[in-house]
């Protein structure tokens, strides 16, 4: 994985993780990577890897068998909620980046319009 | 705390190669020892090794002052290749087996046929990368507390450094404690707990680099730049 090295690398691999759960590559009680793959998969250290499922779990998106592992969270309506707060999220950025290059909410959505067309070209 | 060093000094002549090094290292975690050449990251690691004496200053291993009997628990990988070159790849196992108490030759053959590399082979026809692989198997065989590798990624290729990375990531637990020494900053950056900064013998600055991430947003290579 590709790292921005100046933001949190435990927040990015948790950003990951749910990508991955959105698109459905971790199904719903699905077992996770023990923490040591984790650990090697995404290039972090044992402690990162530790924090990252203690944090996923402490926001639902994963719950741990004691002795078995980490399991991804059985609520499917919570993917679709992770889906909407992950575009929110984009979207927010997307619009903020835009309004200081000094686009109004139109132009953006003309934008957008002529983005679709060119792409279907 | 697995390891402290306090006012560590290490004489050559009359220039200190490592200068009053005040260091403590926490069990379980991943130090990057970062600084230029000859700033004495070398020489501190042969210290913690027991391979050379302090000039003056202690080091304090598992809270004993650190003694021959230490060297079965503190592994030193050097940079430079230290195998004999009438050796095959075997042989170093054999070698290893016969140094070390603590050297799994299970692990070893394991590690080595995951590497790819042919317990025949002569070590002098080994590549490079091929080169720094085995050392590694060899050092990474040992059970060691503390595993002291000195320029673990140095002059080989790109996959060779992963599948390097990889190993050490499946060895490190939260028993085991690593100092890496390099200059490849963005190839240890995601997964070091600490980045020690040395400059002339002497530490600038200890950094729990995940905290500083958080706080300044500052990539690996912005706090060297800054610090150095």
């Amino acid at each position: 994985m590709e790292y921005n090295a100046a933001a949190p690398i435990y927040l990015q691999v948790i950003n990951d993780l749910k990508k991955k759960m959105v698109k459905g590559e971790l199904k719903p009680g699905e077992k996770m990577p023990a923490s040591r793959e984790l650990a090697v998969m995404y290039k972090v250290n044992q402690n990162t890897a530790a924090r990252i499922y203690r944090e996923m779990e402490l926001e639902g998106y994963c719950f741990t068998k004691r002795g078995i592992g980490t399991f991804v969270s059985e609520e499917e309506n919570m993917f679709e909620n992770v889906k909407k707060e992950m575009a929110e999220k984009l979207l927010e950025n997307f619009m903020r980046e835009m309004g200081d290059l000094g686009f109004a909410k139109t132009d953006i959505l003309s934008q957008i319009e002529d983005y679709e067309e060119e792409d279907e070209k | 705390m697995i390891l402290e060093c306090k006012e560590l000094t290490k004489w050559y002549g009359d220039t200190a190669a490592v200068a009053e090094l005040t260091l403590n290292l926490s069990e379980g975690k991943i130090y990057g020892f970062l600084g230029e050449n000859g700033s004495g990251k070398t020489t501190w690691m042969k210290m913690v090794a027991g391979l050379t004496k302090p000039s003056h200053g202690e080091i304090i291993y598992k809270g004993h002052p650190l003694c021959y009997r230490d060297k079965g628990e503190i592994a030193y990988m050097a940079t430079e290749p230290f195998f004999y070159d009438f050796m095959k790849v075997g042989d170093v196992g054999d070698y290893y087996a016969d140094f070390f108490p603590d050297f799994d030759r299970r692990r070893f053959d394991e590690l080595i046929g995951k590497m790819n590399l042919i317990p025949g082979q002569k070590v002098k026809n080994l590549s490079s990368g091929m080169n720094a692989k085995l050392k590694l198997a060899a050092v990474l065989s040992r059970r060691a507390s503390l595993c002291l590798l000195d320029e673990p990624l140095n002059g080989i290729d790109y996959k060779a450094r992963e599948e390097i990375v990889r190993m050490i990531l499946e060895e490190a637990d939260e028993k085991k404690t690593f100092v890496i020494s390099t200059h490849l900053l963005e190839e240890i950056e995601s997964f070091i707990d600490y980045a020690v900064f040395i400059r002339d013998g002497q530490l600038v600055d200890k950094i729990d680099i995940e905290s500083e991430r958080m706080r300044s947003g500052r990539s690996l290579a912005e706090i060297y730049m800054d610090l150095m």
